[in-house]
């Protein structure tokens, strides 16, 4: 074997180690982070790596944190960044300040003028969320939603383009029963002015991870599009949520189909329950199966 | 370690190379705990006689270069590479066949080696390894896959022979698979678990046959395990994530 290798650089050892904090499952990064230090070994290098690597994490998995001063819950999203740690919730138009690497929120402060989305669009962004809450608190168990505008937000009235964005971020953590998992939708909806139409574009994600005595992991992910009229802003979020609600019923539908195929074909492409006599394998006679099985035969049981 | 071994456990089975390297060149004074603690998918090699592949681990290998089951020399030649004995070399070959016929019934496919050796205690040590693609690409029959790798790693220690001899099995696999279509996006599952089975069975049924019997018995328990418990538990995951409508309409009228 090659005699010592030649020593990590503090930075190859920093880009190792957000690579482990970005790689953990849903629920799990400070599981990861402690297992991380002590491999690790050197906390400047730890410290520096967890400072890129969590906001990265936590926008990504759309964590939900809880702020201070009953308002509820924020979720930490790229969408509703205003600066690296600061997230608006639209929903009660405060800004939540956040500690990324101990994933709580510190602080929350009013949201100005100019961070929120003028009357119209606020018209239209409002009574979505609504929609959307109720559809959220029907389908989902533990799922949090936010919607926020993500183009166009200070357009004044009709004859402007903009563009919301729906969030959905649902997550069971049990890992007294070595099993995690979440769920995260992002729906871009487009209002299309001079056509007078609104563009959906979802993308779904869905992980789980059981992990006693062995690791095995989920990862699906699907795309969806569809369309629908520009209308008042109550009538179009109706219409919105149930294209939504369509769409995801269906492709819950689709894992269960898929995990219904595993066992008798997906499965049966990667090893077969028996082979296609039906029977175990005859570790007595393989002359069966063989063309030329001089050997067994004349050694016997193989011994 | 057990923080190297945590990591190993959270980290995405696919990503079980990049996880292993990573920890090799945090951790280089662990190297042989975790290169025998860890499993890798497995590598393959043709032979230089044969064209035929054979499966790459450590039970075959001696510096860099890798002995083939079919044509017992190493890849690339090495100088004083130590071999079973002719009377071990007889039964790795029969064993290889046989396992070849195992491999076809079960895996339609699949490319496996056995590689055995004596040990220090009068006993023997061998190792049955299968490697199969199942993307529709590679010898998945029904086209179902994107992507499917089954790794299956079997090492049996054999206690010295007596009448009823004790055999000790310590099995791995490693599986992925993808499904990739228009309608349902793609759906990925990979996973490894580990198993141990200690069976005391009378050596006058054949070393081959009571080994065969136990390989048999532990995969079909694995794959079970893997399809029932661990796809299982995240299938219940996700139920549990966003229920059915079915379970949703129930509900609605205490809301």
């Amino acid at each position: 074997m090659a005699e010592q290798e030649t020593e990590l650089s503090d930075k190859q050892k920093k880009e190792i180690a957000k690579w482990f904090l970005l790689n953990a499952p849903a629920g799990e990064i400070q599981y990861v982070a402690k297992d991380l230090k002590s491999v690790l070994n050197d906390d400047d290098v730890y410290d520096e790596a967890a400072s890129e690597a969590f906001p990265v994490y936590n926008k990504s998995h759309m964590i939900c944190l809880e702020m201070p001063g009953r308002f509820g819950d924020v979720l930490v999203t790229s969408y509703g960044e205003l600066r690296d740690n600061e997230y608006l919730d639209p929903k009660t138009a405060q800004v939540a300040i956040v500690d990324h690497v101990k994933q709580v929120c510190t602080k929350v402060r009013p949201a100005t003028d100019e961070e929120l989305p003028s009357p119209y669009i606020e018209e239209y962004r409002c009574s979505l969320e609504a929609e959307m809450l109720k559809y959220v608190g029907e389908a989902y168990p533990k799922g949090s939603c936010s919607v926020y505008c993500v183009n166009g937000k200070d357009a004044e009235g009709p004859g402007s383009d903009f563009e919301l964005v729906v969030v959905i971020s649902a997550s069971r953590l049990s890992p007294q029963n070595f099993c995690n998992g979440s769920w995260r939708s992002i729906w871009n909806i487009e209002f299309v002015d001079d056509v007078q139409v609104l563009e959906l574009k979802g993308k779904l994600q869905v992980g789980a991870h059981y992990f006693e005595e062995g690791n095995v992991q989920l990862d699906a992910k699907h795309e969806c599009r569809d369309s629908t009229i520009f209308q008042s802003p109550d009538d179009s979020a109706i219409a919105i949520a149930s294209v939504i609600r369509h769409h995801e019923t269906e492709y819950l539908a689709s894992l269960e189909a898929s995990y219904l195929n595993l066992p008798d074909t997906t499965f049966k492409d990667l090893r077969r329950k028996l082979p296609v006599t039906r029977t175990l394998f005859p570790w007595h006679s393989t002359s069966q199966f063989s063309l030329t099985r001089e050997i067994a035969k004349e050694l016997g049981i193989g011994k | 370690m057990e923080a190297a071994m945590g990591l190993m456990r959270r980290m995405p089975p696919r990503h079980s190379e990049t996880t292993l390297s990573a920890l090799l060149s945090l951790l280089p004074g662990h190297a042989s705990d975790l290169l025998s603690q860890v499993d890798l998918p497995l590598q393959v090699l043709s032979d230089v006689d044969s064209g035929k592949k054979f499966i790459l681990c450590e039970y075959n290998r001696d510096a860099d270069s890798y002995r083939s089951p079919w044509s017992n020399k190493y890849h690339p030649p090495l100088d004083d590479a130590p071999y079973p004995s002719s009377k071990l070399r007889q039964m790795e070959i029969e064993a290889n066949d046989i396992f070849t016929v195992y491999c076809e019934q079960y895996y339609e496919g699949g490319i496996s080696s056995v590689y055995m050796w004596e040990d220090d205690n009068e006993g023997l040590v061998a190792c049955f390894l299968v490697k199969k693609d199942g993307s529709k690409t590679g010898q998945g029959r029904r086209g179902y896959l994107e992507e499917g790798t089954w790794d299956a790693i079997h090492v049996i220690e054999v206690g010295p022979e007596e009448e009823i001899t004790r055999y000790c099995l310590t099995s791995t696999v490693m599986l992925s698979l993808t499904t990739d279509d228009v309608s349902s996006g793609t759906f990925s599952l990979s996973g490894s678990i580990r198993r141990q089975m200690n069976m005391n069975l009378p050596v006058a049924d054949g070393h081959l046959s009571n080994m065969g019997k136990m390989i048999e018995e532990m995969e079909a328990k694995l794959r079970n395990s893997l399809d029932q418990v661990y796809f299982g538990k995240t299938r219940e995951m996700v139920c549990n994530l966003r229920p059915p409508n079915e379970v949703v309409q129930m509900r609605l009228p205490t809301s």
